[in-house]
Formats: C-alpha cells, sequence, structure tokens
C-alpha cells in the first residue's frame, strides 16, 4: 500500500466520504449501548449515589480533550516535517472538535462537583488542568483566526500546539503537585469512584463512541476544507459541477 | 555564535536605551497593578502576606508582557528583521540575544523594586529573598516563552493580547513554582522542592523556547 | 440496575438536576457542533460554486 497514495487530497477526499456515514452509525450505536450500560447495567454507587453517572459522559469528554490535542500535534509535526498539505488539514479539523469535548468535560466536571463538594467550581487538579488544556485550545483557534495567509496559519499554528503538547505533562504535574500542596485547606480531590468493572465498561464504551463521533465528525471538516483550499484545482471543479 | 549572541544584546540594549520610557513604564505597572490588590481586598496584614506571593508574581508577569510585542515587532517594521534572518548567523542565536536583553530591560528592573513591595505585603525577610530568587528564575522563563509567543503573533493585529493568551497558560507552571516557593518560606515547609522545581522548568523553557521561536520567525516571515 | 418507576429513574436520587443537566448540555453541544457543520458545508459550498461562475466567466463579464 502505498501511503503517498493517501496523501493525496482527491483520494483522501473519497475516502472520508465513505467513512464518515459508518462512523456516525458506529458512534450512535456505542453511545447508546454506553448509556444503557451507564443507566441500567451500573449500580448505584456506594459513596456517591446517583450523581456518580456523570462520569459516562465527563470521563470520555475529558479523555478525548487530551487525545485530540496530542494527535493534533502529531499532524502539525508531519505537516512540518514532511510539508503535507493534508496533515495541516488533519490538524486543523480535529481543534473545533477537541476544544468542545474539553468544554463539556469542563462542564460535566463542574455540575458534579455541586451535589459532591457543594460548590459550582473545585479548584482540584482535574478541573484545573482541564481548564488549561481548554485556554491552549482557545489560544490554537486564536492564533489560526488572526492570521490570515494560509500557509504561515498552519504552520504558526503546528508549532504552537508541538509547544503547548511538550509543556502539558509539566503544566499537569504542576497542577496536581499545587493541588496536593493545597488540600489542606481545600474540600478534597474530585476522583472517580472505585469503578466496577460494569462501570469500566460503560466509560470504554462512551469513549470508543466519542472516538468515532470525533473521527467522523474530523473527516466531514477536513473534506470542506479541502474543497475550500484545493478550489482551483480541476477535481474539486468537478465535484462542484456534478453537485450544482 | 557567542559573539553574536553578544552583538544581538548590545544593540537591542542601544536601542532601549534610546527609548528610556520603556522600561520605566513596565516598572511602574508592576508597582501600580501591586498596589490595586491592598485597595480591593483591605490592608488586613495577614490577609495581605498571604495573597503577596501571588500578587507579586502575577503583577510581576503582567508587566513583563506588555513589553512582549515589541519584542521583534521594531525590527520586523523597518526590515531589520529579515536581514538578520538572511544572514549565516544562526537564528536561535539570535532569538537568545532578544531575550537576554529583554530580560535586563524588563525582567531585572522589577527585581530591584521587589523588596519594597514585599514589605508592603508585609512579607518577612525571609519570604522577600525567597521572592527575589523565585522571581530572578521567573521572569527569565517569561522572556523565553514570551520570545516564541511574540515570533508566532509577528505583525499580527491585536497581537498583544494575543500573546498574553497564548503565553500564559505555558506559564503556569513557573507561577505554581514560583509563588508556591514564597508560600512554603511562609508555612514552614520550606522552598527547596519549590525552587528546583521551578529551576528544572527554567531549563526547560531554554532548551525549547529558543528553537520554536527560531522557527516561528522563519514561518512568520514566510 | 433495577430502577423502581421512570420517576426514581429521572429524579437520579434526587441529584436529577444534575444529572440531567450534565448529559443535557453535552447533547447541545454534539447538536451544536453538527448544525454548525452542515452549515459551514453547505455556505462553502454556495461560495465555491459563485466564485467558481467568477473564474469561468470571460473578462468583464458579470456571470
Amino acid at each position: 500500500m502505498n501511503l503517498y497514495h493517501y496523501a493525496s487530497p482527491t483520494t483522501f477526499y473519497r475516502l472520508a466520504g465513505g467513512l464518515v456515514p459508518w462512523l456516525a452509525w458506529a458512534a450512535g450505536l456505542l453511545a447508546l449501548a454506553g448509556l444503557y450500560i451507564g443507566f441500567f447495567m451500573a449500580p448505584t454507587d456506594f459513596q456517591q449515589g446517583e450523581a456518580y453517572r456523570i462520569i459516562f459522559i465527563h470521563v470520555p469528554a475529558a479523555w478525548m480533550g487530551m487525545f485530540i490535542y496530542v494527535v493534533m500535534a502529531f499532524w502539525g509535526a508531519i505537516g512540518l516535517a514532511f510539508n503535507a498539505r493534508l496533515a495541516f488539514v488533519m490538524m486543523r479539523a480535529l481543534a473545533p472538535t477537541g476544544a468542545l469535548l474539553t468544554f463539556v468535560a469542563l462542564w460535566t466536571g463542574a455540575v458534579w462537583g455541586k451535589p459532591m463538594w457543594g460548590t459550582w467550581w473545585v479548584w482540584d487538579a482535574r478541573l484545573t488542568s482541564t481548564l488549561i488544556l481548554f485556554f491552549l485550545y482557545l489560544g490554537t483557534l486564536a492564533l489560526w483566526s488572526a492570521i490570515e495567509d494560509t500557509r504561515r496559519s498552519d504552520r504558526a499554528g503546528a508549532l504552537l500546539t508541538l509547544f503547548g503538547v511538550v509543556n502539558v505533562p509539566i503544566i499537569l504535574f504542576s497542577v496536581v503537585w499545587w493541588n496536593t500542596l493545597h488540600q489542606g485547606s481545600s474540600i478534597g480531590v474530585t476522583h472517580a469512584p472505585r469503578m466496577a468493572t460494569v462501570m469500566m465498561v460503560g466509560v470504554l464504551t462512551m469513549t470508543a463512541a466519542a472516538w468515532a463521533y470525533t473521527i467522523a465528525v474530523t473527516l466531514a471538516r477536513a473534506r470542506r476544507i479541502i474543497l475550500e483550499r484545493e478550489r482551483k484545482t480541476e477535481w474539486v471543479q468537478r465535484i462542484l459541477a456534478q453537485e450544482a | 555564535m557567542g559573539r553574536f549572541l553578544l552583538s544581538v544584546v548590545r544593540r537591542d540594549l542601544t536601542l532601549a536605551a534610546r527609548r528610556r520610557g520603556d522600561w520605566l513604564t513596565a516598572l511602574f505597572f508592576f508597582v501600580l497593578v501591586s498596589s490595586l490588590f491592598p485597595l480591593s481586598v483591605g490592608p488586613e496584614p495577614q490577609l495581605l502576606q498571604r495573597i503577596g506571593p501571588g500578587v507579586l508574581w502575577v503583577a510581576a508577569t503582567l508587566a513583563s508582557l506588555l513589553s512582549l510585542p515589541r519584542l521583534f515587532e521594531d525590527d520586523h517594521r523597518d526590515g531589520s528583521l529579515e536581514q538578520m534572518l538572511l544572514s549565516p548567523s544562526p537564528v536561535v542565536g539570535l532569538v537568545l540575544g532578544k531575550v537576554l536583553a529583554h530580560w535586563l530591560v524588563f525582567g531585572l528592573p522589577l527585581l530591584l523594586v521587589t523588596p519594597l513591595l514585599g514589605l508592603q505585603f508585609n512579607l518577612p525577610a525571609e519570604a522577600i529573598a525567597v521572592l527575589v530568587f523565585s522571581l530572578l528564575l521567573g521572569t527569565p522563563i517569561l522572556s523565553l516563552l514570551g520570545a516564541a509567543g511574540a515570533a508566532l503573533t509577528l505583525g499580527l493585529r491585536g497581537g498583544g493580547v494575543l500573546i498574553t493568551l497564548l503565553v500564559l497558560p505555558l506559564y503556569v507552571p513557573a507561577l505554581i513554582f514560583g509563588a508556591g516557593a514564597v508560600g512554603g518560606i511562609l508555612s514552614g515547609t520550606g522552598a527547596e522542592a519549590h525552587l528546583s522545581l521551578l529551576g528544572a522548568f527554567f531549563l526547560v523553557s531554554f532548551t525549547v523556547a529558543p528553537w520554536i521561536a527560531a522557527a516561528s520567525l522563519k514561518v512568520s516571515l514566510g | 440496575m433495577e430502577w423502581a418507576s421512570w420517576s426514581e429513574f429521572w429524579s437520579m436520587g434526587g441529584r436529577g438536576f444534575f444529572v440531567w443537566s450534565a448529559f443535557g448540555v453535552t447533547a447541545v453541544c454534539v447538536a451544536a457542533e453538527l448544525v454548525v457543520l452542515r452549515r459551514a458545508a453547505s455556505a462553502s459550498r454556495r461560495r465555491l460554486e459563485r466564485l467558481q461562475r467568477w473564474d469561468a466567466a470571460p473578462e468583464g463579464v458579470e456571470p
């Protein structure tokens, strides 16, 4: 299999177009399965009652926020190293979904905190680092929208994301450090309940659903970006003419 | 590269000396912002002592950030930046020279004023010493990270705010370790762990940031 | 997990507000992303087609 074949925008466009519906269905089914497990199979938690069921959204969203950022950095690195247009397209297509899922993680984490600790926001390690990750996403999106030239925009965003990815472990470490220091005065560490197998299966199913959803949405977004960027080429004009 | 670096530093210092107001502005900003906090939270000494390290760290950070947009801007506008990139001298040397000059003009003076501000926040002598030392590590980190931010946002409208948005999340570890060091002294748990972590973060920034900045300069100039 | 009744399911042991608002906001976000994606795709298509017509038109003639 010649990888460079798939690096061509034409091939990618068609391939992605074929994949999106399958992935969308997969995401839907996995989500239904995960929610069923979460609500109808997982038992009530001994310590946290029913409110813990929020983890079936919070944990997958938080994981995805992190994964997507790393994958963005990966594509950015590929784009910079091989000057591959498609890599940059993938990087940019991933960002909005990553930011959105990080926001969902923040929101659900906060909502989970209220019944647990009585406040709408807890400065614990997890929520705080999710907040900083959200800032990193916003920064990258802001940088892209501020630069008009596509080439510079792609590369600057790739460099920023790479810089961010290197820093993220340090940021995470420092936030955990900060949190353990202040633990005495604060309310407590938000942690997932020690999970029974059923709960774990539910979380993993939802995570798989989130993955399928992310890839589907990203590929769809990437297709649109490719059409816009390659609009002067013959194959795009053919497609536009076909669908006019 | 050493001589190139020194020549960059010397050039930037000469240019900064001609615009004498700049470093004073950053200094005044530092003092002014710090003074706002007692005004807004009340003058109670215990409270001020608790928030002092954090407030002074954040104020120093913001004061340093003020001057970052201009790091490459002036040279960019008159075309000399492009010339410097075309020359055979390593771009990383250019970045390091500018970072050093920036820190000397905008970071170091803050350290001189910090003890006075520390007294305003009722910090004991030992805490002030640790505060100054932590800022001694922290302000160059900011200059380093800020250089990468400035290189990425070169020539963009709204560059100043954008640099802040980009740099501050990456700067969080320095803030945590630096302010935490002073907090450690105040609470009696000691500052060593924090300061070593801060030092480690400085080393990481020193290793990574100049390369990112150099690559960003090439990207920004096309 | 056996729920004694639907009302018990909705109330989630008294935490219904939190659980359902968490899932609700998520659903809204996902829906919003899909809607925005759709809209952006069709807007992009229209713009590209218009640009294509402009490009194809001979000099000085309005398409």
